[in-house]
This record gives C-alpha cells, structure tokens and sequence, in this order.
C-alpha cells in the first residue's frame, strides 16, 4: 500500500509551516534516511527525512508553498513493486482525530481542566495511639529519642542504613547517631565523603533498589546541594512511574536557625519541601513526637524529608516508655487546649507558642496551641477544627514570612473557615531579611514569645 | 560477591599497590571482538533493528503530533544497548540510564507497545501515561529509569549498585549517561564513592560527540572520557560503540571484573546519533556530509548485516526479519495510536503509595 507523507510538526507547539524545498522529484527511488524535503517555520529549517523505502508518487503540496498545517498528506510514496501511479492516485484520508493538532497544550474540552478529578481518599479519624494507664514516662533529650527510633528501626528491619558526613566514627556532627556504629556496624552506619549531591543520590538510589535507607544532612543548608534527588529523583519516581516504583528514604538533619551562625547556616526549608507533591514533611518539636514519627517516616513507603532543630536537641521532655512507640503521620497535635485564640506552630516555635500562652493566661487570654508535627500533607481539619472554636488564629514560624507555612494556613482559613473568622488570621515570622551574625541584629530578626504574644493581644483586639 | 564491609574499611583503593589503570583496556586490547554464535548475531541483529525501526517510527508519530513533549531518538546508538545489556544476568543486574531510554527498553525485550504507548501518553503505557517519553521504568526486569536530569542516573545508579553490595546478591548496576552528562559534578562525586566502596557498578558513557548542540572538543577538557576515572583509580575502557561485537565483549571483561568485587568500571562507547539532540533539534551543528558518512560507514547494524551475510544469512533472510520488525513496530503504532488516555481519575493516584 502507498504510504502518506505528512508535513511533520517540528515541534508540539508548531501547528503549520512552509514547504519550502522538494529535494527529491516524483518517480526518484527513496531510501531510509535521504533528505525528501525542507521544512520552515518562523524559528527553524528542518530537513524532512524518510524512514520508509520506495518511490516518490505524487508530490501533492508545491515547494513553496506557506502555512501548510501539519499533518496535511504532502506526498505519496510508493512501496517495493506498487505501481507509482496507483500511488499518486491515493487519496488522502480524512484526518485522524488528534493528528496535526498542537500537542503541547490540548484545548479545554468536556473533559479538561473544568472535569471534576477524584482527590485522593484521606484517612479520617486517625488519632496518636492510645498510652496504656501506668506507662513509665521516661525523661529524655529530642537527640536521644531520635537516635533511639532510628536504633529500633535498624533492629527491626535489616534493610534500614544510615549514611551521611560523620554519622559513623565521629559518632554524629550533633550526636544525633551516637552509638549506632558500635551496635550495627559499618555498613549499617556509613561514612561518606563531604558529597551531598553524591550521596543523596546514592540514598535514593539505593530505596529504588529496595533498602530503606535514612540519609543525614548534617544541615538541611547543605542539602541545598542535594535538593535535586529530594525533589526530581525522590518525589516524583512513584508518580512518573505509574505507581511501579517506589522511594522509601528518609532525609533527615537539623534545619532552620541554629545561633549565630550567620546567614549560610540559618534557614527554614519547611515551606520549599512542603510544597512539593510526591514528599512527605514532617517537622517535630518534642521528644515523644521525635521519636514517634521517625519509626513512623522509617516505615514510611513514601519520601519523606524530615526536618529536626539543633537548638532543640538537647532539651528533655517526657516520652512514654513502650515497645513500639509509632504515632501517625498527617496528624497534627493539640499541645495546650484553649477557647479565645488558636497559635499553630511546628517545630522550635512550638515551644515559643506555649510560652506565650502561659504569658496570655495570665492575662486572662486562654489559647489553644496547636503542634503541626507534619507539614505535608498538612493537618488542615485539626487547623479549620480549632478556629471553629476560638474564631482567631496566629500562626508562629521560626522561618521567613513569604511563602510560608503560614501563609499556606492564612489561605487555608481564608477558603475554607471564612465564616468562622472574627479577625484577620496574623503571621508571626522572622523578619524578611538574611540573618545576621551580630548578636542584637539576630535576636531582632527571630521569633520571639513577645512578637506572638503582641500578634495574639492583636487579633483579640486587646492591645 | 560483595566485598564485606570489614575488607573494605582495611584497604582503601589508594592502598592497593596492584592497581593498574590500563588492565582491562589491555586485556580487550587482546581481542576486541565477541565470538557470537550464529543465533546471537541474528539476535543482536533482531534486536538492533528493532530499535532502529521502533525509533523511525516514534519520529513519525512525533511529527504527527501523536507524541509530545521532548523526545529523544537512539537511532544510531544501537550497538551499545544492545551489547552491553545481552550480557547482562537476566533479573539480578540493574540499568538505570537517562531520558534517551526507548533502546535500553527494547533491548531489555519488554513489549514495544507498551513503550509506545508511554510515548503517546496512553493508560496502556508502562508508566500508565504519566511519565512520557524520558521517564519509563519496569522494575520486574530491573531497569530503573528513565531519568530526566542529566547526570542523575549516575547517582541513583551508584545507590542500586550499593543495594546489590549491601544485599550480597552478587548483581551489578549498569549506569548509562552521555558525553554531556560526563561534565556534571555529581558524576565525580559518584565515581569517588564508587571507587571508595567498590561498589559493583559498571559506568558507561555513551560518546555521541555531542551534547545536544555542543561538540564534545567545546565542552570538554578532557575529551578521551574513558580516562575520567583516573583521579579516582577506575580503570577506564574504550569501546567501538558502532560495533555491537566490539561492545559485548568489553561488557564480558568489565563485568567480570565488578563481580569479582573489584570496584567499578568506567567504559567509554563512541557512537554518533543520527536524529538531532531531540526531536525539535534542526541539528544546524553538524554538515549533512558527516551524518551521511557515519550512515554509511560506520552503520551497527550494515555492519552486523556484512557479518551475518559473510556466515551464510542471505539477503532474504535479512529482509524477512526486517519485515516481521516492521509488522512488530506497526502493530505498536496502531496500540499507542488507539489506546484510550489515562482516565481522569489517574490524576491524583501514585503521588503517594500510602493514605495519610
């Protein structure tokens, strides 16, 4: 049968181009690979090559000729021992639905951008495991319960590693794997050369393969180097594979503001990971959660960044002594129960929240505080349940103001808990600005429990 | 075997006083050519062709406007795929390669409809539509991608190869990447670890002399690739990547070193992409002569077609399973063409595996 040759699209925006030059006659023999013809759009010339045999029929579109739309039959090939002339009198079909049409971003139709798309089911209802009555509570610093959850995991689940800058012999950049070589051995706890791009690749290749790796930043400033594997490798695979192929690999490491370690070393990266589909983020304030959620983001089938604070690491707080202490992902925290305002908060300003709401009682302002723990995917029914109740809400980040978690809160409130409002929902952030080194300059770019107290007063209309 | 961990922290590659950079290459040196049987090369063949025509027949339905998007033809690059990966043990060793990943497929024997099917954005694609051209993957057979970032592979190939230590299943992990990917960071920092961990990986650069637009002479300091690995003591290899015999044979000495728990290989395939960088590439870099006289001298599978005629194939043979491939390519056309599109429904599904 004779083949059409159709003007090809140069690109899947091109819609149309010139036929400029017919390198080849009707009744010339093609082969594989010779130039037929050139094609030119307003960016480019390209040569119009063959990929089947034969011989050139009718030529049904002139060289020179404009606006030819792609896919318009412009010449008739004739295959090994068909008649050329039969070739010629082909004719064109009528065009193939979706043939010639610019690809590159498909018209609305019935069943585009406007068609209602089935969300994913989410799980409701899903609280922290019940404490059995009479649980030893244990006093324990955030770094130890974090290396504890990584140890049990590592005990339960041969396929579990670590690796990172120092998180073998120098036994941890901040202690966090302290011990962990002397029980699970070298390759267990792997030392890596100063290499994050390297080996946060290395880490997501290896979950690809079926380990469960849990790769250290010894900052999350320096994963900075690495953000590629994170998002492009770690997030995305399961989607672009059609569910085939999955990433189980925890990063972990200390982010956002140590003290006073300049503006290199002092960022919040919650909101960029947050943003990002295909990732889970968790950011845990206490002791109990550190640990619940780590053995939780272990076992976690998902990617999962997980954020801790260095000025957090050595505080002690009570952590419930259980076998298997695993709390839900997802699922934020009430931390302090309230009626006149809600403070959300994760992470170090968890802390500064509960302090400003021991500084607002006395004050006779009772707010409920509430811990995020997770930031993606975010709490949005613990968030919208509670401005239910006290109708005000102040979001504390120890992170910078634009784009942030809570701005995303802010817009949370704004679609979905409008009615419930009685003030504008406030941000409490650190200044927009790097940080600085000087001592006084620093303290004036953070969060402080005064900011979030003032905030609170504020959307109380009490100042 | 892997190596166990113990070995590996006694004796670091810089205290190894019997490394010799040039072993391998003096080994192949010997004899570059693989001894095929008369089944093989008629396999090797099949299998060349069929890249060859499943990669003519994409461009058509890209020009068509069936296929989107970016998408990058391997025509020209045969031999490689198909030589290193015919040596491969079936369903222990890992390829990861980046996003010019039709041939890797092919060459792996999963089904040609599936892949076009993938290309045209369809349910029936092997990444259910939503991954395209550059990022299809089929973990029953190991291969893991399809990588969009260039030089990514390099990395995430280094960790499958760390899961094959770490898992002592006595696999490897072929880690494919261009010319143009050979010039980024993480490539080096992989080749330090891999080198450090002897980690059982075989890197190959497939040489195309060209990364994307840009000779390799205007990027590279070092254009004789294979020798990158020096710094970091990997024996580096140079390959006829247009002769799939030559290919496999290199593929037969260099995984026999990896296996052995020696470390990885770093194999340089020279080969030439006849098609431009992507499909919307005028390729105004090169002279049409040079293109031409790759076709006709250096063609893999004219070469391969001279060798199976010397051995008794005749030209009908040849023409006959040039035949069957094209009827194979048709019948995946027509699949990718009439498949239905991902429904609706698919777009919120496998961005998690879990319920949160």
């Amino acid at each position: 049968m004779a083949i059409e040759l159709k003007m090809p699209a140069l690109s899947p925006t091109m819609e149309e181009g010139t036929l400029a030059k017919w390198l080849k006659q009707e009744g010339d023999e093609i082969v594989a690979g010779d130039i037929i013809a050139e094609i030119e759009t307003d960016k480019a010339t390209m040569e119009f090559e063959a990929v089947d045999e034969g011989t050139l029929g009718k030529i049904l579109v002139a060289e020179g000729t404009e606006n030819v739309a792609v896919g318009t039959v412009i010449a008739m090939l004739a295959g090994e021992g068909e008649d050329v002339s039969e070739a010629a009198a082909a004719a064109p079909k009528d065009d193939v639905p979706g043939e010639g049409k610019d690809v590159g971003r498909p018209e609305s139709s019935g069943e585009g951008s406007e068609a209602e798309v089935a969300r994913p089911a989410k799980k409701t209802g899903v609280k922290d495991p019940e404490i059995p009555h009479g649980t030893n509570m244990a006093t324990v610093t955030v770094r130890e319960a974090l290396r504890d959850g990584m140890a049990e995991e590592m005990r339960r689940d041969e396929r579990v590693f670590v690796m990172g800058e120092e998180v073998a012999q120098y036994q941890g950049a901040y202690k966090v794997t302290q011990g962990l070589l002397d029980e699970f051995g070298p390759k267990r706890v792997i030392d890596t050369p100063i290499t994050e791009y390297g080996f946060a690749g290395i880490g997501t290749g290896a979950a690809m393969g079926g380990l469960r790796p849990i790769v250290e930043f010894m900052t999350f400033n320096f994963a900075m180097q690495a953000i590629d594997h994170i998002i492009n490798s770690a997030a995305k695979t399961n989607y672009m594979s059609g569910g085939q192929m999955r990433c189980p690999v925890v990063f972990r490491g200390p982010n956002a503001a140590a003290s006073r370690v300049g503006a290199q070393h002092s960022q919040n990266f919650g909101p960029w990971y947050a943003s990002v589909p295909g990732l889970i983020v968790i950011a845990p304030y206490d002791a109990s959660d550190a640990k619940g959620l780590m053995k939780a983001a272990i076992r976690c089938e998902d990617p999962v960044v997980f954020l801790e604070n260095e000025l957090v690491y050595g505080r002690s707080f009570e952590l419930p002594e259980l076998d298997d202490h695993v709390l839900p992902i997802g699922k934020a925290r009430i931390m302090r129960e309230g009626s006149d305002v809600t403070i959300v908060a994760y992470s170090i300003a968890v802390g500064l929240a509960l302090e400003a709401a021991e500084q607002l009682a006395e004050e006779g302002i009772d707010a409920e505080v509430i811990d995020l723990r997770t930031l993606r995917p975010l709490d949005k029914e613990a968030v919208l349940e509670s401005l239910k109740k006290t109708n005000r809400m102040v979001i504390a980040e120890e992170g910078w103001p634009t784009c942030s978690i809570a701005s995303e809160i802010v817009a949370i409130c704004m679609e979905e808990g409008f009615d419930h409002l009685d003030a504008p929902v406030t941000r409490v952030c650190d200044e927009d600005v790097p940080l600085p080194y000087a001592a006084n300059l620093e303290k004036l770019a953070l969060i402080d429990t005064p900011k979030i107290v003032k905030a609170v007063k504020k959307v109380c209309y009490r100042d | 075997m892997a190596k166990a961990p113990k070995e590996k922290a006694a004796r670091s590659p810089a205290e190894n006083p019997e490394f010799a950079l040039h072993s391998l290459q003096e080994e192949f040196e010997k004899n570059k050519r693989y001894d095929a049987s008369t089944e093989q090369l008629q396999s090797f063949y099949e299998q060349m062709l069929l890249i060859r025509r499943f990669e003519e027949r994409a461009g058509q339905l890209y020009g068509l406007g069936l296929i989107g998007g970016f998408c990058h033809l391997y025509i020209g690059q045969e031999a490689v795929a198909v030589g290193l990966q015919s040596a491969l043990t079936e369903k222990l060793d890992s390829v990861i390669t980046g996003y010019r990943d039709h041939g890797h497929m092919l060459a792996y024997g999963i089904d040609p409809k599936v892949i076009m099917a993938e290309l045209t954005g369809r349910e029936a694609g092997i990444s259910k539509g939503k991954g395209g051209s550059m990022h299809m993957f089929s973990t029953e057979h190991k291969f893991y991608g399809g990588h969009g970032i260039v030089g990514a592979q390099v990395a995430l190939g280094g960790g499958l190869a760390l899961a094959h230590q770490y898992n002592e299943d006595g696999g490897l992990c072929l880690a494919y990447f261009g010319d143009g990917a050979a010039n980024q960071g993480q490539v080096y920092e992989t080749f330090n670890m891999a080198s450090l961990w002897k980690l059982p990986i075989v890197f190959v650069i497939e040489n195309n002399q060209y990364a994307m637009g840009t000779a390799v002479s205007r990027s590279s300091a070092e254009t004789e690739f294979y020798r990158r690995g020096t710094a970091f003591r990997i024996p580096g290899m140079k390959v006829n990547g247009m002769d799939v015999l030559e290919v496999r044979r290199a593929a037969e000495i260099a995984f026999k070193h990896v296996r052995e728990g020696r470390g990885p290989v770093l194999m340089e395939c020279e080969t030439y992409r006849y098609r431009g960088h992507s499909m919307s590439d005028p390729a105004k870099y090169r002279t049409r002569e040079e293109v031409q006289d790759m076709r006709e001298h250096r063609d893999p599978i004219e070469g391969l077609k001279k060798t199976l005629i010397e051995q008794g194939s005749s030209e009908d043979d040849l023409k006959a399973i040039d035949k069957d491939i094209r009827k194979v390519v048709s019948e995946a056309a027509d699949f990718a063409e009439n498949s239905p599109e991902p429904d609706p429904s698919e777009l919120y599904t496998d961005v998690l595996v879990e319920e949160y």
